[in-house]
């Protein structure tokens, strides 16, 4: 068995063992003797993929502050993950708020899906227990007044936001080579929500969109679309979507030898592991995305920790990772595991001790207006942080070279 | 025009691979009248096979096609004997949820060994394209269709010629006739389930060259094959054949012409009409 395999093995089994701790009656009754932390992602279905890299995040979060000593002003008092799966179903992952709910949780952290993490902070609102948003990409989810919820990461319109201005600087420096788009998109709440975005802002900075395209969710077969894109003859082409999909298109689109600049927002997809896997159709590929700062020291660190239990450093870790020590933080200086302080605590926080291309945290209607994306590209099979300039690895290369 | 004739091929193209997929089921379903709702995920695991095969001993999905196959038509055989036919008692509900039962373990373990991880094969014609007249076609797309049908014909060869597949038509007409005839009818189950799922084995093999595979990936096609089953005439190879091409090319014309999304509905569109208007499927009963 390789270690990469038995650490993973590990961490299910550990994750098990969570579940079922936290199910023994009378656990989960016992007062302050820890922090209670309801870790809610998807680990089966769809998207188990990202809900368990999520996971692995928030763990480790956990794993480095109980070793720091856990909670000084309680005491130091340790934090308890009571972890669950959502499936990626909205209904299972209210259920899992309730369950954690009845085991006296604290505090929440999840869901990576964005109608999931909708439902599941709503359920949590009802009891007023503060929800921290690791990854959960609509802004649905900081636009209801929910005064439980507080979101690390930074959400569609803000990403796009940043994205097409990614966009427009990598292209006036190309002397504006880039004019049409072909916007193509996966139909549930990420694709349509970052989609509607994009076709009111990209025309005002002087891009045409061609055509729209929606997929579901899963696509067999992108070839009618690569076929489509082809005989448009865009620019550029921008997918939103989840994993599969983002590759299996990159792929159908670089079969057609369709030459467009790949250019994604908050695309699942791109990552190391599509980088390394699809090399060719990965060539050039630029995404605006989550990411970590690559020039510091202790995300690098955290990196190494994380391939060698098996695991891809991508960015549902490294946001749980932040978000659960953002919540620790919030609950260190409240001094108290009362969900009131806690909430007033994270409302006011401006914690800066992060490792991503982020500001101190400024929490307006839930939301971490500190947050940002980053722009990134993949150059000779390795992904490079093209945009702020402020965390650049790389000049961007652009428009895509003929291959 | 050329966009929807090379529509309609890549239609065509895709169909023969839900032929292939579907066939498996139509064998399993005609024989031993069970729907097996394993099948999505006994495909998955032998999309892994193709897929580990390929990374760790650099066997090319092309070549491993055999030893895949074979491997599924013995772990399909085993499967039968040792888990379907000892704890169904006969009954069809148990089969129901044997299967089903089966199809979550698979999935469940696949995500334990395997992780959820999106896994792709890279070869030198992955992305390679040809040419033919106005159409431009994938070259994995056009090996998959060619190998589809070679195999459905040598499957058809086989069912027709030989003692085995005269046998196992025997036991899906008439099972209590077969057993008297001298047939032994469990053992031929078990042969079908595992041809059943020696199909699947090519599909993993053809599909990998273009397609990815994750826990999940066999829900992407169960749901199709189910249809083309129907569509055929549950039990009918020649309605497996002609309605996984209808399938194909009825999903590839109306993406064309209405988009990704909403070209989605033609598939089930398609099967409410054929259960309106024929609803024992397009072949059954006309053979």
């Amino acid at each position: 068995m390789t270690p990469h395999l038995k650490h993973r093995r590990q961490f299910i089994l550990g994750s098990a063992a969570a579940i079922a701790g936290a199910s023994i009656p009378g656990l989960g009754r016992a007062q302050n003797t820890a922090v209670k932390l309801g870790v809610v992602h998807p680990m089966t279905g769809p998207v188990a993929y990202n809900g368990q890299h999520c996971r692995i995040g928030t763990l480790t979060a956990i794993e480095d502050l109980n070793a720091r000593g856990g909670i000084k002003s309680l005491g130091g008092i340790p934090f308890q993950a009571v972890t669950g799966d959502s499936q990626g179903r909205v209904e299972v992952g209210v259920s899992e708020v309730e369950r954690m709910h009845n085991l006296g949780v604290h505090a929440y952290v999840g869901c990576y899906n964005s109608p999931v993490t909708i439902a599941a902070t709503q359920a949590a609102s009802r009891y007023g227990t503060p929800f921290v948003v690791d990854v959960g990409a609509s802004d649905l989810i900081v636009s209801r007044k929910l005064e439980n919820v507080f979101r690390f990461s930074p959400g569609f319109g803000k990403c796009v936001d940043d994205g097409l201005l990614a966009l427009t600087e990598i292209n006036k420096k190309a002397n504006g080579v880039a004019k049409t788009v072909v916007l193509v998109h996966e139909s549930g709440e990420l694709g349509t929500g970052t989609i509607r975005l994009l076709q009111d802002k990209l025309p005002r900075l002087g891009f045409t969109v061609l055509d729209t395209i929606a997929h579901d969710t899963p696509t067999r077969s992108f070839d009618n679309v690569a076929l489509r894109i082809r005989g448009m003859k865009p620019d550029i082409v921008m997918h939103t979507g989840y994993v599969n999909e983002y590759m299996l298109l990159a792929r159908t689109l670089q079969r057609y030898k369709v030459p467009a600049v790949r250019y994604s927002i908050l695309g699942a997809g791109f990552g190391v592991k599509f980088a390394k896997e699809s090399p060719d159709a990965a060539a050039y590929a630029m995404d605006f995305n989550h990411w970590y700062n690559p020039l510091d020291s202790r995300a690098v660190d955290l990196k190494k920790r994380i391939e060698s239990k098996g695991f891809d450093y991508v960015f549902e870790v490294y946001c749980a990772y932040n978000a659960v020590m953002l919540l620790a933080d919030a609950i260190e200086r409240s001094g108290s595991l009362a969900a009131d302080k806690i909430i007033q605590s994270l409302s006011a926080s401006t914690w800066d001790k992060h490792f991503m291309p982020y500001g101190p945290t400024r929490f307006v209607n839930g939301q971490n207006e500190g947050a940002a994306g980053c722009g990134l590209q993949v150059i000779n099979d390795e992904i490079n942080v093209v945009f702020p300039d402020k965390f650049a690895q790389a000049a961007a290369v652009f428009p895509r070279p003929a291959s | 025009m050329d966009f929807i004739l090379t529509a309609i091929v890549n239609g065509l193209l895709s169909g023969a691979v839900y032929v292939l997929v579907a066939i498996g089921l139509t064998l399993i379903y005609g024989v031993l009248h069970i729907i097996n709702f394993a099948h999505g995920s006994l495909l998955m695991l032998a999309m892994y096979a193709s897929f580990f095969l390929w990374r760790d001993l650099h066997v090319d999905p092309y070549l491993a096609l055999p030893v895949v196959t074979v491997g599924a038509f013995l772990a399909g055989y085993v499967l039968y004997r040792a888990v379907i036919g000892r704890f169904s008692a006969g009954k069809d509900e148990n089969i129901l949820l044997i299967t089903l039962g089966l199809s979550i373990i698979a999935e469940n373990a696949a995500l334990f060994f395997f992780a959820s991880d999106t896994r792709t094969v890279a070869t030198a014609y992955s992305d390679a394209m040809l040419e033919v007249g106005p159409v431009l076609l994938s070259f994995p797309k056009v090996v998959s269709f060619f190998g589809a049908l070679v195999l459905c014909m040598i499957l058809g060869l086989f069912m027709r010629y030989s003692d085995t597949g005269r046998a196992i038509r025997a036991v899906a007409k008439e099972r209590l006739g077969a057993r008297l005839s001298g047939i032994d009818v469990d053992f031929m189950y078990a042969v079908s389930y595992g041809i059943g799922i020696a199909c699947l084995g090519a599909a993993a093999c053809l599909l990998m060259p273009s397609f990815y595979v994750s826990p999940s990936v066999g829900n992407s096609f169960v749901l199709v094959a189910f249809t083309t089953v129907v569509l055929g005439g549950m039990g009918s190879f020649a309605g497996a054949l002609a309605g996984g091409m209808l399938i194909g090319v009825a999903e590839s014309v109306s993406s064309a012409f209405f988009g990704e999304q909403l070209g989605q509905i033609a598939i089930p569109m398609l099967f409410i009409l054929v259960l309106l208007f024929r609803p024992t499927g397009i072949f059954r009963g006309t053979q």
